[in-house]
Order: C-alpha cells, then structure tokens, then sequence
C-alpha cells in the first residue's frame, strides 16, 4: 500500500504542459514539416496522441505518429518473475530520415529509453532522436537526458509517480506516492 | 532342520481342508500336523498366526532368459524372485538363445536350476513347437518331452499356419503334453504397439486389434476340437477369447486358458504416460476386456493366474515408447495384485485364488496334485493375505526391475516358500 | 493447452508478425540463448521455420539432423540428448517418428523441449499457425466449420487441429476412406465422413493433409489415383460444392494427388498465409516459454 504525498499535476495542468511541449518542440524543430511522433506504450503513446494533435492544431497540417512496445528490446526480459505483455509496435512508416520524437510519460532509470533506442534504430536510420517526458524523477542509471520535459520532480528511490490519463484511468492526474508500507 | 510351523492357517483345496494348525517339518518332511504342536529343543519355531498355508504355488508362465540373455535374467535370479514372490515352480519359456527345442537345452536349465537355492524351485520347461521357433518345422517333441519338458509353446510368437498347429495339436498329444498359444494375428498387428482403442487414436500410436487375438483363439478351438486334443490359451486378454473359451468348455472340449495380474488390473490408459513399463504383448485392454475377465476368473473359464515375467534391463526399457520391447516383471507383485484386485474386492475367495496358482496349473500340465500330509515332503507357499506393502522395484530379486507398479500400495505378500527340503523367507 | 494458452499464443504471434515485415527482421529477447534443434525426421519446411523465428530472436541455433531410429543408430535418444545438454543447450526443438519421444525426453533432460512433431501423436505448432491463419481470415474460430481430409489415422496434424479447434469453440469432421479413419475418434467429439462431396458443402474451411505415397499403397487404400479420383481437392469439386471454401495445407503438397495445382494457387488457398504465419508463431512460443518462469 502507497499513501499520497502530492499530487503534482492535476487535469488543467496537464493539459497546459502538454501545450507548452508541444510549442517547444515546434520552436525547435522549426516547424513540423520533417517530424514523426513515437509513444512508448502504453501511456507514452497516449502521451505522445495528445501532443500531436496539439501540434496539428498548431501547424494545420497532419503530423505522421507511431507507437513503440520496447518489451523485446528490455534488458531484464528473461529472469522477470512476472512474463512482461508484448503488444506489437506500430510503426507503419519510414523513420529513416525523420527528425522521431520519442515521447514517454516517466523517465525514471533511463533503461526503458534505451530499450526504445535500439528498437528504433532496427527500424530505420532517423536523422534525429529527441526525447519529450511528462516527469523527470530522477535517478537516471544510464547516459540519458530528455530534450524535452514537462515537470522535473526530485524523488527518493523508493517512492513512485503515478501518471493517469483520461484515456486509460478516467482523469488527467501526476501524483507522487510515498514508499510501500507494511500492511 | 526342525521347523515348526505354529498357527498357520492351512487352506488345501485337494483335500478339502481350511484349518488353523502347527506343523512340524523336519528335513523337508512333513513330520506332523494339526493340533498344536509343543516347542522342543533343536527346532526353529516360527509365528505364522494370520498367515495362509497353502499348496506350492506354480507360475506356468516365466521368461528365465537363460541361456542366451543372462543379462536380463538368469535362472538363478529368475528362481530367487519366484521364491521371494511365493512360487515353489515355475514353467520356463522357450524363447531362449538357443531355443529349447533340443534335449540339451533341457538338460541344461535343470541342471542350473537344481544348483540355484538348493534346487528350491522346480523349472519346469515349455519347449518350443517349431524348430528355432520359426514356424515352419515341428520340434523333436518326443524327445523334449522324454527330458522333462511339460508342455509345448512358441511363445511371444504364435504358431501362425493353421496346418503346423494342426500337426502340433496332434503330435503333442501322443505324450499328453498340451500346446499353449501365443494367439496373435500377425498381420493385423504389424507395428503395434499397444491395443488399438481410443487411447491409441488419440496418442498416436499404432494399435494392436484385440480380434486379432480372437481370430487365432477361435481357429485353434476349432483345430483342437477336430482333433480331439488339447489346448491352453496363454496370457487372453480379451472379452472375445474369453467367451470363446467359455463356449469350448461347455461343449466339453479340453481348453483351458491363464491370465496375468495386470491384465486384471491395468486398461490402456495407463500407456497415456508414455511409461515404456505399460507396453507389453498382448497389450494392455480396455475396462469391458477386464470386467469379461473377471467373470472368467469368476465362473472357472479362466483356470490360472500366470505372470508371464518378462525381464528386460533398465537400459532397454529407456527408451522411446514405440521402441521399447514388450514386457514387464511380475513374479514378485502376483500375489499382492491378486489379493488386491481380486480376493478383497470379492471376485474370488482365498479358496479359488489357491486354486488358480496351484491346483489347476498343476493338472493342465500333468503335475502331481501337491500332497499336505504328514509323511509327504512339504511342498508350501505360505503368505500373508492382510499385510500392506508398497512396492518397490530397486528392492526386486529379480535382475530386472521393469514394472508398473513402483510405489503402488498392495495387500497381500509371500511370508516364505518350502519345497524339496529347502525354505526361503521373503 | 487451455483456450488462454492458445489465445496468449495467437495474439502474441500477430505482434510478432509485424516484426517480419521490418527491413531489419531481428529482435533482441534471445540473445545469447542456444537452441538446439533435433531432427530425427525428414523435414525441410519446419526446420527452416523454427530455424527461422530462432534466429529472429537472436537466438544461436545449432541443427542436428538425423534420418535414423535412436536404436539403429546405436546411441539411445536419451544419451544424445544429454550430451547436447551438458554443452548447455537453453532449448530443445524435437522431431521424432516416435509417438511420446518428447514426453520422453523432457524426463530426462532439463532444458525445454518443444515439439515440433512426434510420431503420429501431435504437432502444436502447425495447429497454432493453422487456427492464426483461420482467425487472421474469419476474425475468429468460434461457431466455424473446419474440415480435415486425407490420412486421418496417421497424422499429428489432424490430432493437433482436432485438440486446439475444439478448445477454441471451432466445429471439427474428419474425411478420408475407411481405413485411414482411426478407431473412436467420434469420441473426441469429430464428425466422420467417407466421401468429401457430401463434407465440401458444409464446411468454411478444409484442411487437406498430404497422403503419405509410400507406406500404405496397396494395403490401406488401394492406389494414388484412386485416391485422387475420390478425394483429391480440385477445382471441379470445389464448384461442384457451390460454397467458397477456404483451402489450407499444412506441406509439403503432392500436386495432383490431394490436391490440384490450380486450387493450391488460387484465391482461395491460405498456404503461403499458413507459411509465414508459421515463423510468427514459432517466435511467439519460443518467446513465450524463453520469459516464462
């Protein structure tokens, strides 16, 4: 059991997050012309939906996006005492040439995003790989470093974020929850 | 030796008598009998309060596997787990390397079995019918028969043409010697490995037709019956040759027919393992082949239990199924199988179980009937109809350990054996 | 298998598929494991298959292929398989012409042994790709008609289909003369008939197995060209049947026998489907038992 500590992004706040991401990533980019936008299953691909209709609106133009499973691409797949769900990535297009932006809604150990990595670049040879998240907690394992992020949350190892989304949990919510206490 | 036998109940269907008493043996002789008799000084005196006396019981169906496969078996250690299973004899089988379908082969196996345990255990051969067990030319039966063979066989191979069987039957009978049939229609079962069933459509495997054991038992009915002579049905399997037999008998003809332990007690769905110990020839049947048994055991259509012990080492038996040669071991697990399926479950009482190992066996074959009578020399199996064991295969004096039964719970189990002045305690 | 199981597998196996529709056909769950694949029956198109999804895993991959019984080779299967496996084999893919021999095996060795047919017995893996390729077309296989026609008796194709169809709610028959029909397999709740234009009308899918030339001519049924005449697939049967029946087969074909060229390459034909969905599926079991703990 996780009692509450914060909640650190509520519905309103997310969706303003969102909406700055998605300008940031089109200052950057200057425009959206050359973009392809990949979530990271599950809710980064929810993640990454939102922004690219932020972007559409934005741009009046279609924005090509994509969804990524990085189960078989996990370092810790065998030995796992639970068998991770392998769901299938979409990814339809042509990413060589791209300018992909990897969307995810934690970064955390940085392991996930290299999972994803190598998963994109058996898919084609993008021109650019840029990382959006919607929290940075910290405590990064390996060279990893978003290009893009929505909320920086310091973080002890043994709490956790927990991000719902409309889509999946009925609200838009960041919360930060202490670490696991005995029943 | 003075052995005094206290409180065991004698059970002998010859004579009629079912009795607790004490016996007094000295030197293999029975020196007196019946009502208590007092300890004396020099004698050994066992406890057998609970335990059943009987006629030595006689396995008319053993593969001692010497000479030629010393390997799997030797008449040795054949005899010794005969003794630890309860049996005072047992009729070898001529599928040796050589045959024994010479004089000298007979000579031999007596002459080895008179040295293991003291000659405790009567071999009885069954010579072959053909030369070499091929089929094609008779034996010198004449002169098997004259050197101690007891009956005629092929064994695990029929005697396939119709007109060689005839001259068999015919042949055979000029020394009062029966013939005993491997009844199996070879072409209808050419690749099997187990009977043919639901359980074989569903495993894979190829199926060995239960009529093609009819078809030969219904053949040489009529071949018997024509010429007027007789014949044994070796380990029947089916419901079909049961009334087949059943039917010979009532017309009066002289066939009689054996049936093993674990053709009463496993259906093939045990072969759903894949245990290469469930394969074995005939194979293992289905439920209606069992119940049909049972009523012959029942009703006297089927006149003995014989084990067909068919030792093979553990390396031939670890293979893939369809691989593995057929057969299991069964001198040691009879008695508790038959006690098990067959006296507590009410299909035959203590009495007609004697009979099925002892007094039938011994008058198909011309056997003397065991005498149990003070002057005559004791001839005993004596075992323990209550006593629950759980068998274990490694502990086998068999050289060979390929059963089904590891770990299976049994009642009933040989206390020790008495015959031609030698005792052996299991 | 329970109808979870197979679910798992399908839906697994269709994102697999996806991977073999990349540029770069490989992924990474495998690496590093060795499987060592144990043909001891002529195969070309499983072996290839399994071969196949091993190394699109990033499995290594060791073949061993032998025609012969363990015993005329004079090493027993079981020692064969231990000495592959004290070389640190992580898996076991086996073909046998033995009936049980998997069973056997994975008593006596460590490793996971998957079957990739045995005997007469069974083959999931081509019942797991048949059902993909029925349910890839359908959408599902619950309440479907799926006929089996050919040498029903001897084949672990049939037994699979039978088993994994059933547990998915599917309908079963079974075709063939006679004498290629084993005992009691209504009792695996199958219809059974003997003359294909009487099953042809009713079923949405059949299934035609191979008819094994050389070992029961003469004896189980009396020559190819009667059987051809009788129960060969071809295109005058199907329009005969007045139904658009779907054509799979698991391979290799006999053109002309069971089956006629024409109907093998029709639009009608999933076979090349069954093919490639058949890697799928092999990834998806070897992925599946490789994580599963």
């Amino acid at each position: 059991m996780r009692k509450l500590r914060a909640k650190i992004i509520d519905g309103q706040g997310l969706e303003r997050t969102l909406t700055r991401l998605a300008h940031e990533i089109l200052e950057k980019n200057k425009g959206a012309a050359n973009l392809v936008i990949v979530g990271i299953k599950t809710r980064g691909a929810m993640i990454a939906g939102r922004i690219a209709r932020k972007i559409e609106e934005v741009e009046k133009a279609k924005v090509t996006i994509g969804s990524l499973d990085i189960t078989l691409y996990r370092d810790d797949l065998l030995g796992r005492l639970d068998q991770p769900e392998f769901k299938g990535t979409d990814i339809i297009f042509n990413i060589t040439g791209k300018d992909v932006i990897l969307v995810d809604d934690v970064l955390f150990s940085g392991r996930t995003i290299r999972a994803a990595l190598d998963e994109l670049i058996d898919l084609g040879r993008p021109k650019t790989i840029q990382l959006a998240v919607l929290v940075d907690r910290g405590h990064r394992q390996l060279p990893i470093k978003a290009d893009f992020v929505g909320k920086n949350v310091p973080t002890s190892l043994d709490e956790s974020i927990r991000v719902h989304l409309m889509e999946s949990d009925g609200e838009d919510e960041v919360l930060l929850m202490y670490p696991e206490t005995p029943e | 030796m003075k052995l005094l036998l206290k409180g065991g109940r004698l059970i002998d269907p010859a004579s009629g008598r079912d009795e607790v008493l004490d016996m007094l043996l000295i030197d293999g002789r029975i020196e007196k009998m019946g009502k208590p008799i007092p300890t004396a000084t020099g004698m050994e005196a066992i406890e057998l309060k609970g335990k059943i006396i009987a006629p030595g019981f006689i396995d008319m169906h053993v593969h001692l596997r010497e000479p030629g496969f010393e390997y799997k078996e030797t008449i040795l250690t054949g005899c010794t787990s005969a003794a630890a299973g309860g049996f005072t004899a047992v009729c070898c089988m001529p599928n040796t390397n050589p045959a024994i379908d010479d004089e000298s082969v007979v000579r031999f196996i007596q002459s080895k079995a008179k040295a293991a345990l003291n000659g405790l255990v009567d071999v009885h051969p069954v010579a072959a019918v053909t030369k070499g067990r091929k089929g094609e030319h008779l034996a010198p039966m004449a002169e098997l028969a004259e050197a101690g063979a007891v009956a005629f066989t092929d064994d695990g191979d029929p005697v396939h043409d119709a007109e060689i069987m005839r001259r068999a039957l015919e042949y055979a009978a000029m020394f009062n010697k029966p013939i005993i049939q491997h009844a199996q229609d070879l072409p209808m079962t050419k690749g099997g490995v187990m009977n043919e069933g639901l359980a074989s459509t569903e495993l894979g495997l190829a199926g060995m037709p239960s009529i093609a054991e009819d078809v030969m038992v219904a053949r040489d009915i009529s071949l018997a019956e024509y010429t007027g002579t007789q014949y044994h049905v070796a380990h029947m399997s089916t419901a079909g040759a049961t009334e087949l037999v059943r039917k010979a008998k009532a017309r009066g003809l002289r066939v009689s027919s054996e049936v093993t332990p674990h053709h009463f007690t496993l259906t093939d769905d045990a072969v759903r393992t894949f245990d290469t110990n469930t394969k074995m020839n005939p194979p293992l049947r289905t439920r209606e082949d069992i119940e049909s048994i049972l009523k012959g055991l029942q009703d006297g259509t089927i006149d003995v239990i014989a084990t067909d012990h068919a030792p093979h080492s553990y390396d031939e038996k670890q293979v893939e199924f369809p691989v593995a040669p057929f057969g299991i071991v069964g001198l040691e697990t009879a008695i508790g199988l038959s006690v098990t399926e067959l006296v507590n479950k009410g299909i035959l009482s203590v009495n007609q179980l004697i009979e099925k190992f002892s007094v039938n066996p011994r008058r198909i074959l011309h056997l003397p009937t065991i005498k149990i009578a003070e002057g005559e020399m004791a001839n005993l199996t004596i075992f323990d109809p209550l006593v629950e064991w759980v068998v274990d295969p490694t502990a086998f004096k068999s050289r060979s350990k390929n059963s089904p039964f590891g770990g299976v719970k049994l009642r009933g189990r040989s206390v020790g054996v008495i015959n031609n002045g030698q005792v052996y305690w299991s | 298998m329970s109808k979870a199981d197979i679910q798992l597998i399908l839906d697994t196996a269709m994102s697999f598929r996806e991977v073999l529709e990349r540029p770069i056909k490989k992924v990474p769950p495998l690496t590093g494991k060795t499987i060592a694949n144990m043909f001891f029956e002529n195969s070309t198109r499983t072996r290839f298959s399994f071969e196949l999804a091993e190394r699109r895993l990033s499995a290594d991959v060791l073949g061993f292929q032998s025609s012969s019984t363990s015993v005329s080779k004079g090493e027993t299967l079981k020692d064969t398989a231990r000495n592959i496996e004290a070389m640190k084999v992580d898996m076991v893919v086996m073909r046998h012409s033995a009936s049980g021999a998997p069973h056997y095996l994975s008593q006596v060795i460590n490793a996971n042994v998957i079957n990739a047919g045995d005997g007469s017995h069974e083959h999931p893996t081509q019942a797991l790709l048949d059902m993909y390729t029925i349910r890839e077309k359908f959408g599902k296989l619950e309440g479907l008609h799926v006929g089996i026609v050919g040498d029903i008796a001897h084949s672990r194709v049939a037994r699979s289909n039978i088993y994994g169809l059933k547990t998915m709610g599917a309908k079963i028959s079974v075709c063939g003369p006679a004498t290629l029909i084993p005992k009691e397999i209504e009792q695996l709740g199958v219809e059974v008939y003997h003359h294909i234009d009487d099953l042809l009308p009713q079923v949405d899918v059949l299934n035609v197995l191979r008819i094994q030339l050389e070992r029961d001519a003469g004896r189980l049924f009396p020559s190819i060209r009667e059987y051809h005449n009788y129960y060969g697939i071809t295109r005058q049967r199907l329009d005969r049947a007045k139904r658009a029946v779907t054509i799979m087969h698991p391979g290799p074909i006999n053109r002309d026998v069971e089956i006629s060229a024409d109907v093998a390459d029709s639009e009608h034909s999933l076979i090349l489907q069954q093919v490639l969905n058949g890697v799928a599926i092999r990834m998806a079991v070897l992925y599946l038992l490789a994580t599963r703990n």
